[in-house]
């Protein structure tokens, strides 16, 4: 790896989705707008006893979900199309290692999703009064590393992908499942033992849980931290991934 | 030595289907070399191979001394794959000034490529925006921005207009007077005369491998088209050219050329 060469690609990756303005638009609205929509959909209804209440319950974690949903699909797409374009094989003949390539796409848009995190969460804060006991810096540092952990996983997956159609596809398969079973609808204590078992092993489940101890602990907690280290160290291990998925070599 | 490319017995198959049969050629340093061949004929995967992206299932390829694919080769050589691989995201100055820094040059030096490739004006444009032909400049511009010792280029002009073609070529030709090494894929014949050395392949095999002048002399012609079509007959009746022996199966191979 040459920190010259990851910089510049961190550089190029970033100024092609400012030339996207559409898309640098749609990153920063959607996420308020459904905020928004939550907000309403919970306004009249009372706070479970004790607990937080729903709206602060749900919010909270939105705020990890948008740039792990949004991350995901934009970095499978981006990659696709360094695959078909012919871009890729031509990187793969300079001095670019494929670490510059992936630590370039991580770095770009994680930083795209803490931007995107830093937004919504300035309006579930001061908009729509969301409460937590920890601070909001906590909850943008787990929303950014849901972005990374997003843009690792997108990277492998593109790899399997041979079309649009069929990268978009991945989304459902690779997010879906990580989002029923994360505990924000059914607390995991209280699901069957093999959907416990299959929730343990999902990176998202362990980003909810760090964020949930950030809404009940004024202190970042010993679990807290636990489950960071998790979704970083998943995070190296697909971008470790999808190094052997870029061969410099092909048929 | 003192040759830039170097194939021995080079064999590729893709997939099931042998693309190359085993070709062995030297390009020395310091030339334009034309491949020619009919669409098909393997002058891409000859190319990828020589560059160092090709799987090899035979033979060996050598490239400024190195076997191809040596991550030292990697900023001694400049590939352009035939379909324009740029960012369509990008601007072409911000593709150029991209491709530059990886291979450690300068803004200066990324303009510089833009404005010889003639796309000075073009330069603020987002290559999505451009024409085929432009585009396929820019992706010139970034192969050519390294200065790199050996110069791989498939197809560079295709589509460009005719006087266009003709500054490429100069400039094919400057580049080679600077000292490197060009070896460039055509499947037009009048670009075959401004080559110093020629490469013919047809059907995964070399039928010709010389001086347009000796190409000339050995079939008798002044046309090119028509030498080629010459030895390419004589290699199929005569067996002039070594190769494994068996009548042609299919006829699959009646392109023009």
């Amino acid at each position: 790896m040459n920190p010259r060469i990851l910089a510049v690609t961190t550089g190029r990756i970033l100024r092609q989705l400012r030339h996207d303005r559409r898309t640098v638009a749609l990153l920063l609205v959607v996420p308020t707008l459904l905020l928004t929509l939550v907000y309403y959909m919970y306004a009249d209804q009372p706070a479970p006893p004790g607990g937080p209440s729903t709206f602060d319950r749900i919010a909270l974690v939105m705020l990890g979900f948008f740039p792990f949903i949004v991350m995901f699909l934009v970095t499978s797409i981006a990659m696709l199309r360094e695959r078909t374009t012919g871009t890729l094989e031509r990187l793969l003949t300079t001095p670019l290692a494929k670490a510059d390539l992936l630590f370039g796409y991580g770095i770009a848009f994680g930083l795209a999703g803490a931007v995107q995190a830093t937004v919504a969460a300035g309006v579930a804060y001061w908009v729509f009064d969301l409460d937590t006991a920890g601070g909001s810096g906590l909850v943008i540092l787990i929303a950014a590393l849901n972005a990374v952990l997003a843009v690792a996983l997108g990277l492998f997956c593109s790899a399997f992908a041979r079309t649009e159609f069929q990268a978009v596809q991945f989304m459902p398969v690779v997010v879906a499942p990580q989002l029923l079973l994360c505990g924000l609808f059914v607390p995991r204590g209280e699901m069957a033992g093999w959907l416990q078992a299959v929730s343990d092993v999902l990176p998202l489940s362990y980003a909810v849980e760090a964020l949930q101890e950030v809404g009940a602990h004024a202190e970042p907690t010993g679990t807290m931290w636990r489950d960071v280290a998790v979704v970083a160290g998943a995070a190296v291990l697909a971008l470790v991934l999808a190094a052997a998925t870029l061969r410099r070599r092909s048929g | 030595m003192d040759d830039a490319i170097v194939l021995r017995d080079l064999v590729v198959d893709r997939g099931r289907r042998r693309v190359l049969h085993g070709v062995s050629c030297a390009v020395p340093r310091g030339v334009v070399a034309g491949l020619l061949g009919p669409s098909g004929s393997g002058k891409t995967t000859l190319m990828r191979a020589v560059v160092g992206v090709q799987t090899v299932n035979g033979g060996t390829v050598t490239v400024l001394g190195r076997p191809a694919g040596t991550p030292e080769l990697r900023r001694r050589v400049g590939y352009l794959t035939q379909a324009p691989s740029v960012y369509a995201d990008l601007t072409v100055r911000e593709n150029a000034r991209y491709f530059a820094a990886l291979h450690g040059r300068s803004r200066a030096d990324a303009d510089r490529a833009v404005a010889d490739v003639g796309l000075r004006e073009a330069a603020g444009q987002l290559v999505g925006t451009l024409s085929g032909g432009q585009r396929s400049r820019a992706s010139l511009a970034c192969a050519l921005v390294g200065e790199p010792e050996l110069i791989v280029l498939d197809e560079p002009t295709v589509g460009q207009d005719p006087v266009l073609r003709a500054d490429l070529w100069a400039r094919f030709h400057e580049l080679a007077a600077s000292g490197a090494t060009l070896l460039v894929s055509s499947h037009v014949m009048d670009e075959a005369a401004r080559c110093d050395r020629l490469l013919l392949i047809r059907e995964g095999r070399l039928v010709a491998d010389d001086t347009p002048a000796a190409i000339r002399a050995a079939a008798g012609v002044a046309d090119l088209d028509e030498a080629f079509l010459r030895l390419i007959r004589a290699s199929e009746t005569g067996g002039a050219v070594a190769t494994g022996t068996g009548g042609p199966a299919g006829a699959a191979g009646g392109e023009t050329s």
